[in-house]
């Protein structure tokens, strides 16, 4: 285990590395929100050199999540008879008409779970109930909500169905990568959505649009080494796709979870928060699993729903502007009375802002 | 957040008993293949999502060898 003179030496030899490669200003995205949160955390953002400018991207699930799909689960939540089911972070984003935490205090049955494959423990203790699975997430998160449908079948379980409003990440890079309106330089790509995909779907970032691109870990010298090889990919001229989290990143990725990503869902155009319909960027059930389609079951249609008056999460998600230049930052929205979700959710932007971007120092004496 | 965790006892061909600070989890391994006890592996949501290599990767160590050259040339 490196001792803590071991790692401070490291990110000292980082810095030397960035500063000596940087060849002018360079703006990184990091798309993950744990690399957010991560970066707050590590006090990477002070002791970087000015030219070196980190965006927060669309990689926060709760947040990216739209308007509509919170208010179709808070609506199901409201049906006599229904369990919705669902992750933590997602209970106290607002809705049109309230939260799920707000449906649950007037008598909604919401039912928060850890892991997809408790909903199925739920749907088998209350079968006098309607349990709906509310699956957020990336592909990360997607490949237990595809075991939870497959074994749901195989034990015949029907009163659970599947509200799926996973999402898909190289498609929403694509489309902010082809963007003219957007300065984003390279790419610091999610680690552990890059475990299920591998490496090879993002390489149209390089190969099409130039973008510098490195998959990294979450530690603070995996992040460091991400902005160093990507500052030295844009200075060198040499766009690529390099995969720094070899620890669990294979370039093929988890082909287990895709084959079963590929049985399960199909992918559809869907709407992100504040970014628009991405095309391809969702996934639905496939027809082979058409009977456990909360959508069908239940007659939903996500119809536009504009976000909550002032709430700029949307720009915050496609790298438009900083969490602080919303007018709500810190003011009405606050972590304990969130207007947005990326104020609510622990990965989200504007929440990891509010936390830590005061202190100001870096703990590695940079 | 994705955490790794140690495989404690292999339950049955789709549950492990993973351990991470001393803590126990009971987690679903219908994800992966061939895991034993002892092996370390990232938890997601419930799931194990894959079996950590027991070195960096290629890619990040040639980056630290030029850093490191870099450095010890100053």
């Amino acid at each position: 285990m490196p001792q803590v003179g071991d790692l401070r030496a490291k990110m000292s030899s980082l810095l030397e590395a960035l500063n000596k490669w940087l060849c002018g200003p360079i703006t990184v995205m990091e798309v993950c929100g744990t690399h957010t949160v991560s970066i707050f955390r590590s006090g990477i953002r002070t002791m970087l050199p000015k030219d070196v400018r980190l965006l927060s991207g669309p990689g926060c699930p709760v947040c990216v999540t739209d308007q509509a799909e919170v208010d179709a689960m808070v609506s199901l939540a409201k049906k006599p008879g229904v369990v919705l089911a669902t992750y933590g972070d997602m209970v106290r984003v607002p809705g049109s008409c309230g939260s799920l935490a707000e449906a649950r205090s007037c008598g909604a049955e919401v039912a928060v779970v850890g892991s997809a494959i408790q909903a199925l423990a739920l749907a088998e203790s209350m079968q006098d109930k309607e349990v709906v699975f509310a699956g957020i997430g990336f592909e990360t998160t997607a490949p237990a909500t595809a075991v939870l449908l497959r074994e749901a079948r195989r034990k015949n379980v029907k009163n659970l169905s599947v509200l799926s409003l996973h999402k898909l990440v190289p498609p929403v890079l694509r489309l902010l990568a082809s963007d003219p309106t957007l300065v984003i330089d390279g790419f610091l790509l999610p680690g552990h959505v890059s475990t299920i995909i591998g490496t090879a779907p993002y390489a149209f970032l390089a190969e099409e649009y130039g973008k510098a691109c490195a998959v990294a870990g979450f530690e603070p010298l995996d992040i460091m080494a991400g902005i160093v090889e990507i500052a030295r990919q844009i200075c060198g001229g040499r766009p690529a796709v390099r995969c720094l989290y070899g620890r669990v990143v294979r370039h093929e990725g988890n082909v287990k979870a895709q084959e079963l990503l590929g049985e399960v869902f199909r992918p559809a155009s869907v709407r992100w928060r504040g970014i628009g319909v991405v095309e391809a960027s969702g996934l639905v059930l496939a027809d082979d699993y058409s009977d456990f389609d909360a959508y069908s079951r239940f007659g939903i249609t996500l119809e536009e729903v504009n976000p909550p008056a002032g709430c700029r999460c949307g720009d915050v998600l496609a790298g438009r502007i900083a969490p602080l230049e919303c007018p709500l930052f810190g003011g009405s929205c606050t972590p304990q009375f969130p207007v947005g979700p990326c104020m609510v959710s622990s990965e989200g932007s504007c929440s990891a802002y509010y936390k830590y971007s005061s202190k100001g120092v870096s703990p590695w004496g940079a | 957040m994705a955490v790794p965790h140690k495989v404690v006892e292999i339950m049955d061909e789709n549950r492990a008993l993973v351990s991470t600070g001393g803590v126990e989890l009971e987690v679903r391994t219908d994800l992966i293949e061939g895991l034993q006890v002892g092996d370390v592996v990232l938890v997601h949501a419930g799931f194990v999502i894959e079996k950590y290599n027991q070195d960096e990767g290629e890619e990040l160590e040639s980056l630290w060898e030029e850093v490191m050259q870099f450095a010890s040339g100053r």
